[in-house]
């Protein structure tokens, strides 16, 4: 096959998105995690790797436009690294959701979880599933499985609503609680939002593809 | 820049205006019927069915062999008299009018489509005002008030003007490849055509003049219709409204793979040969 070289490269990049994919899917399960257990060093661990992920973004980004620059993609390879370019800024933002709910364990410093959490973990287990599976589609170029995951995203936001009725009755029956249901109700948010992300990398998969930009699944939130 | 979601016949571009055709404007539209060509007895295209729309360029790619130049050849009969027993079949239409029926004179079709090849080829021996006006001379052109003016409108339709209004009785071989080529389309402009077919117009030119034939390309399907071949992928992604690519199979036989707007040739080919072809699979 002609291009050898440039084939490696864009295998090359597909491969450092699913090593992204695989540091925010740990990020995520390490501050809900450190959030279960009140781990406080396991949330700053969270928080330091973020520099890591952010800069493994970077570096995937320089190497895309490095691609267009040099060997001028068409056709399914220019959407390949179109959608690469969109997927790590996805990819990314949902590190930057894992450490946001790091650093609300760290707000606990001084105070117990207002309850053991259950549906949180149920969140966030369910927006990583779709993750994986969506970098899996990711890899195949499977258009079915990608346009299923995204409409999964409804099983979160409907999480999400049992999660924020359940805070608000903790609430309702004690005033004392608002700061640490907030704080949970801020943890569901950036799960239901990681889900969304998720719902936008399978569009990117979708263009990849089919060349076909379209919103799959309009979040609720 | 305009993009046509699909090919629209010059006809109905037409009526669509509301207002009249400004002056200049032309619009002539081509297309081509099962057409296939033959050296000898060895077949170069088979039953191309292509359109050409008015005031756009048309890129045809493919890689070496596939009959591009074949084809384009044949778009003013010029085919017809390149070496090699050559034969062609079907039809060719210049705004519904078939160029190959009997009666039509093929000097008067080269003369309504224009044609300019790789390697630029002025007329050494003459100057540079000769040059444009030498196939003028030939159609019937000889005042010479009239004469300084079409050197001048087509020096200047050729964005050459400026470069040159000041030895224009210098030989033309004096000047760069890149100003040889853009005399070479003064020249075929100077006779009016409708259409103008170029034959890897750039190959042989360095970047630079080659972006320089590129944007003149674009001013120029204001006014004529354009059919371009090219080597270069990216000079047809960048200057063409429509792609046609063409692959010539075991038989050494070429066919149209694929025909649309260029933009989705180049980001969503349907045919996997061409999708292959364009990003570099193979070719």
């Amino acid at each position: 096959m002609p291009r050898d070289a440039y084939q490696r490269e864009l295998q090359h990049l597909h491969d450092q998105v699913l090593i992204l994919g695989s540091m925010v899917d740990k990020a995520v399960d390490e501050a809900i995690q450190s959030l279960a257990r009140r781990d406080f060093d396991r949330a700053r661990g969270v928080i330091d790797e973020d520099r890591v992920v952010n800069g493994k973004r970077f570096e995937i980004e320089e190497q895309a436009i490095r691609v267009i620059a040099t060997q001028q993609p068409m056709a399914s390879d220019l959407r390949a690294t179109v959608a690469i370019l969109y997927i790590i800024v996805d990819l990314e933002r949902i590190g930057d959701y894992a450490v946001g709910i790091a650093k609300i364990t760290l707000m606990h410093a001084d105070k117990p979880l207002l309850k053991p959490l259950v549906d949180l973990p149920r969140m966030a287990e369910k927006a990583r599933d779709m993750l994986r599976r969506a970098l899996d589609a990711f890899v195949a170029h499977s258009v079915e499985p990608a346009r299923a995951i995204a409409q999964e995203d409804d099983e979160v936001d409907a999480l999400y609503d049992q999660v924020y009725r359940e805070l608000l009755t903790y609430m309702m029956a004690d005033p004392h609680t608002i700061d640490r249901a907030t704080w949970l109700l801020w943890v569901a948010h950036n799960l239901e939002r990681i889900a969304d992300r998720v719902t936008n990398i399978c569009e990117r998969v979708v263009y990849e593809a089919t060349g076909q930009m379209v919103e799959i699944n309009v979040s609720t939130y | 820049m305009v993009r046509h979601s699909e090919f629209t016949p010059s006809g109905d571009a037409r009526s669509a205006l509301a207002e009249p055709e400004p002056l200049g404007v032309r619009g002539h539209a081509m297309r081509t019927a099962q057409l296939s060509a033959w050296y000898g007895a060895q077949q170069a295209i088979d039953g191309i069915s292509l359109p050409i729309a008015p005031n756009r360029i048309t890129a045809i790619i493919g890689p070496s062999g596939c009959g591009k130049s074949t084809f384009i050849r044949c778009l003013n009969r010029m085919h017809e008299v390149t070496p090699g027993s050559p034969r062609v079949n079907g039809h060719v239409y210049l705004d519904e009018q078939e160029i190959y029926a009997p009666g039509v004179d093929p000097v008067r079709v080269r003369r309504l489509i224009g044609m300019v090849f790789q390697k630029p080829n002025p007329f050494p021996a003459m100057s540079i005002a000769d040059n444009v006006v030498a196939g003028w001379r030939l159609v019937g052109g000889y005042r010479q008030k009239n004469l300084d003016e079409v050197v001048e409108r087509c020096l200047r339709e050729a964005a050459l003007w400026d470069e040159v209004k000041d030895k224009l009785h210098q030989s033309g071989a004096s000047l760069s490849g890149g100003q040889q080529q853009r005399l070479c389309i003064a020249r075929a402009l100077a006779v009016e055509p409708e259409v103008l077919l170029m034959d890897e117009p750039c190959s042989a030119l360095d970047p630079v003049a080659t972006f320089k034939i590129e944007d003149l390309m674009l001013r120029l399907k204001e006014r004529y219709t354009i059919a371009i071949v090219t080597h270069n992928m990216q000079q047809a992604a960048r200057i063409s409204d429509y792609t046609a690519f063409l692959l010539a199979g075991d038989d050494r036989v070429g066919r149209l793979v694929e025909y649309g707007p260029t933009s989705e040739v180049f980001t969503n080919p349907r045919d996997r040969r061409a999708e292959d072809y364009i990003t570099g699979r193979f070719g």
